[in-house]
């Protein structure tokens, strides 16, 4: 266990600094970690799992600022995933009082096609329905893998307008992962 | 999107994590609503006219130490409830001691005086509005201080609004000490502690809706 917040401390406090490889293998490796956290707690309703891992992820990145280097990592993942958690908990409890969605009949099609790493909600239609201050800075230096210059020069943005729109269009994605998740049953 | 895009997509391009953020936003939260909270103060109550013969008493300064510490206190509390993971530890203590020293003055207060004299140690003049003159005074700091949690992460949204709103009503408090005319302990001890509970209600009922990430 002390191995694991080790490397993971290490990851985080490289990934603090810029580090984008050290960063990948950090929530890669968290990733999986959550996966088991969530399937375990989870085992009335496997398909949210995979929501959560996602949900988890990006609420680590748009909170990475409130980990300090001289605390633990492991606490700091931890509460966040059982915070979202809970969150999720809450959520289904107030729709199981709403009468049943609709059936469209295609629900058990659609089950048996789940893949372990595939979530419910999905994050590219989320994105394309950002507007474009956020979703084209997102797109070009997050997908496309641009340089916030490159990307500037072809929107026509300022470079610190590409970044704010990354920062504020991945709060904007969480937002709607949280709002969307209730219509979207 | 699958999950292993999704972390493609948050590792890529990105940027040093700049240090001190929740720092430099209760700085700002503060820096921007307690002037607005001490103008408030002057212009709808003012200043104690007798202010500075006042200020040579040492129960002035008690007066204003009271909010002071508890501001501090309520600050850290605060600061690491907007951490995941932290742990309260002994923070909540130094919300626990001020009050405590305000307490034992007020009971060594009124047993030292006459029966007859106490009720006037307890009410004073002001007491009807001392509560809501601090909670009104809290309001900018209330909003600053949740501002400042929304940009950083709780996961006790309850006890996060709550301190947020003990540290609006210090604040609130020690900017009403300066227009407030009463100096007996025991009042101090009930209707400032009172008046500073008031926004920490509030954040506690508003905190869960208002603070959600």
């Amino acid at each position: 266990m002390d191995t694991v917040e080790a490397k993971f401390k290490a990851l985080m406090i490289e990934a603090q600094r810029g580090d984008a490889a050290a960063y990948q293998a950090l929530l890669l490796a968290l990733s999986g970690h959550l996966r088991a956290f969530f399937r375990r707690r989870l085992s009335g309703d496997p398909d949210s799992g995979e929501d959560l891992v996602q949900e988890t992820l990006i609420a680590v990145h748009n909170q990475r600022h409130t980990w300090l280097p001289e605390e633990p990592f492991t606490p700091w993942v931890h509460a966040i995933a059982k915070y979202k958690l809970i969150d999720h908990l809450r959520r289904d409890t107030r729709r199981a009082e709403d009468p049943l969605p609709e059936d469209d009949g295609h629900a058990l099609v659609e089950d048996s096609l789940h893949d372990a790493a595939t979530a419910r909600r999905d994050l590219g239609r989320l994105l394309a329905e950002l507007p474009p201050r956020f979703r084209l800075p997102i797109e070009q230096v997050k997908l496309e893998g641009l340089s916030v210059e490159e990307a500037a020069a072809r929107t026509g943005m300022s470079a610190s307008a590409v970044k704010i729109g990354i920062h504020r269009g991945m709060k904007a994605l969480a937002r709607s992962l949280l709002g969307g998740r209730d219509e979207h049953r | 999107m699958n999950t292993d895009e999704l972390v493609q997509m948050l590792a890529r391009g990105l940027e040093p994590t700049p240090p001190g953020v929740a720092q430099r936003r209760w700085t700002l939260a503060l820096a921007a609503s307690v002037p607005v909270a001490a103008c408030q103060m002057l212009t709808t109550l003012g200043l104690q006219p007798d202010l500075l013969q006042v200020a040579t008493l040492p129960m002035f300064w008690l007066k204003l130490a009271l909010p002071l510490a508890l501001c501090a206190g309520a600050l850290r509390v605060a600061a690491r409830l907007a951490r995941p993971g932290a742990t309260l530890g002994a923070s909540a203590v130094w919300l626990v001691i001020p009050v405590a020293v305000i307490w034992s003055v007020a009971a060594f207060a009124l047993l030292g005086a006459a029966p007859a004299t106490r009720p006037a140690l307890l009410f004073g003049e002001t007491w009807r509005v001392c509560p809501l003159y601090i909670g009104s005074l809290s309001v900018p700091m209330l909003l600053a201080t949740l501002w400042a949690l929304r940009g950083l992460a709780p996961t006790r949204l309850r006890l996060a609004g709550a301190a947020a709103g003990l540290l609006s009503g210090a604040a609130a408090a020690g900017v009403y000490a300066l227009h407030c005319p009463e100096l007996a302990a025991p009042f101090i001890g009930v209707w400032y502690v009172l008046g500073m509970l008031l926004p920490a209600v509030v954040g506690a009922l508003v905190g869960p809706r208002v603070l959600r990430w």
